[in-house]
């Protein structure tokens, strides 16, 4: 009700949200049509902090309901120079909620002169995912290198975070973090590291309905970031080994009728677009 | 879509982080404060290793239970009024001053939180002092106080062992024990014990594993 939205963290969103979805839900219906389906990444996420940085990964399959929309969207985003995110849940609220933030500490950045911190970018996120009270739909995975050292945030669509030497997220997070409570060690090597990742990923990506396609990795460490996308394509398309075509001539033709289209030109005017 | 759990699970089904116990016990010169450190959504768990005892302020911890997101954002905002508050007095903040800090957040948005928080701390003027503020955002001082999905279980233990006076590490033993036991008997609750000492000397903490923990009989 109303009344019960008061205060900074009620009013504004709660009551917006709610009342002008309720209001547009009921309209569309009346007039006969369905609401669209917000896409959602389905999704196998995760990240691990090793020796020298954080390893993160994600899969690139976009599910629109059980139809894939998209067979290879990049689910890793840039924060900052030194700070990537990968975005589980509905796929335009991770990406919208990330280059927010993304712009906010940009400018944060050139006002303190200072690389920004892996720490100040989840706080950003968690007190906006926080003040939508969920409805925006982000589980986030943030990793990167400050002047602090490596760190790795899980973040929930209600605003909570966990601080965590490896996480996982989405629907397929279940299956990568069986292969992290398998093989995780502290201080691993980079390229022990990338494999963990990697074989975590594709766990989700085959056990996982809502996960697929490629795997793309990013490892950051201090002062370089690889962004390796594809790291595997582990669902290449197969080639056809036959082919469904006739050759002209396999049906006879019978009778064959010819009826040309007389169009005349009326008028014809161009204008060019000045596309300077 | 794809869920974690089951539909009808026995649990508290949510996809919000949830579940806990925590408890806190006066001492004749501070607080002794516990949690598990289980979050789960619905019957995963989310985080096996959570830190459930967050510092407030340099002797000032609070123990939260409920949402995850709701007691995170309250203690966030607790912590900056309370540095505020200290640096305007340019004194150490009082344990009752946090308290209240607590309470009224919890009690003003009352209807949008869900967050049982328990403050623990130590002050000059009173010493070792333990305030519960439960959902609702009722605030009271208690010599020990338990919360969480996890403390309806121990209830009797605690009430039966709890003896006024008792050392650091007697309180040490018993909140150790009474954990375990809550741990034992709640699916929303595990992981390890953490433990925390906050005196005059400041903090202490310390972590107990799955397999150190306290054994009683299993039948």
């Amino acid at each position: 009700t109303e009344e019960q939205c008061w205060g900074t963290w009620g009013k504004n969103i709660k009551c917006v949200c709610f009342y002008r979805n309720a209001l547009l839900e009921a309209d569309i219906n009346k007039l006969g049509f369905s609401s669209p389906a917000a896409r959602k990444t389905g999704t196998t996420i995760c990240g691990v902090v090793y020796k020298d940085g954080v390893v993160l990964g994600a899969d690139t399959r976009a599910t629109e309901g059980m139809v894939v929309a998209d067979k290879n969207c990049s689910k890793i985003h840039y924060i900052s120079p030194n700070i990537y995110c990968c975005g589980a849940g509905t796929a335009a609220d991770t990406e919208m909620t990330t280059q927010i933030i993304s712009s906010n500490l940009e400018l944060h950045s050139l006002s303190t002169g200072r690389l920004p911190r892996v720490t100040t970018a989840n706080r950003m996120l968690k007190q906006m995912l926080f003040r939508y009270q969920g409805y925006i739909g982000a589980a986030l995975v943030l990793g990167g290198v400050d002047c602090n050292g490596p760190h790795l945030y899980s973040i929930y669509p209600h605003g909570s975070t966990d601080k965590l030497p490896y996480v996982t997220m989405g629907s397929g997070s279940l299956a990568a973090m069986a292969v992290f409570e398998d093989r995780y060690r502290p201080n691993m090597e980079e390229e022990e590291a990338k494999r963990l990742v990697r074989d975590a990923i594709a766990a989700g990506i085959f056990n996982d309905l809502g996960s697929g396609s490629n795997i793309d990795l990013c490892v950051i460490t201090k002062g370089k970031v690889d962004y390796l996308r594809p790291h595997d394509m582990a669902n290449k398309k197969g080639v056809r080994t036959g082919s469904y075509r006739y050759k002209h001539g396999t049906t006879g033709v019978l009778t064959k009728a010819v009826t040309p289209l007389n169009l005349e030109v009326v008028e014809e005017s161009v204008q060019t677009m000045d596309t300077s | 879509s794809l869920q974690f759990g089951t539909p009808r699970s026995v649990f508290i089904t949510s996809l919000i982080p949830v579940g806990t116990s925590i408890m806190a016990v006066e001492f004749e010169g501070g607080v002794v404060i516990g949690a598990d450190s289980r979050t789960t959504t619905g019957a995963y768990i989310a985080n096996r290793v959570t830190d459930k005892l967050t510092p407030i302020h340099e002797r000032i911890f609070c123990c939260r239970s409920g949402s995850a997101a709701d007691t995170q954002a309250i203690a966030d905002a607790v912590t900056y009024q309370l540095g505020f508050h200290s640096i305007e007095l340019d004194e150490a903040p009082l344990v009752q001053t946090a308290a209240s800090l607590f309470r009224e957040m919890c009690y003003r948005y009352r209807e949008e939180l869900m967050a049982g928080i328990i403050v623990a701390g130590w002050d000059p003027r009173r010493g070792g002092q333990v305030y519960t503020v439960p959902v609702g955002g009722m605030m009271t001082r208690q010599p020990v106080s338990v919360g969480g999905s996890g403390s309806s279980y121990i209830y009797g233990y605690v009430d039966s062992n709890y003896r006024a006076g008792m050392s650091k590490e007697e309180c040490l033993k018993f909140t150790a024990e009474a954990l375990t036991l809550a741990m034992e008997r709640d699916g929303s609750s595990g992981g390890v014990v953490r433990l925390a000492v906050v005196s005059e000397q400041g903090v202490e903490r310390q972590v107990i594993l799955g397999n150190q923990l306290p054994k009683f009989s299993t039948v």
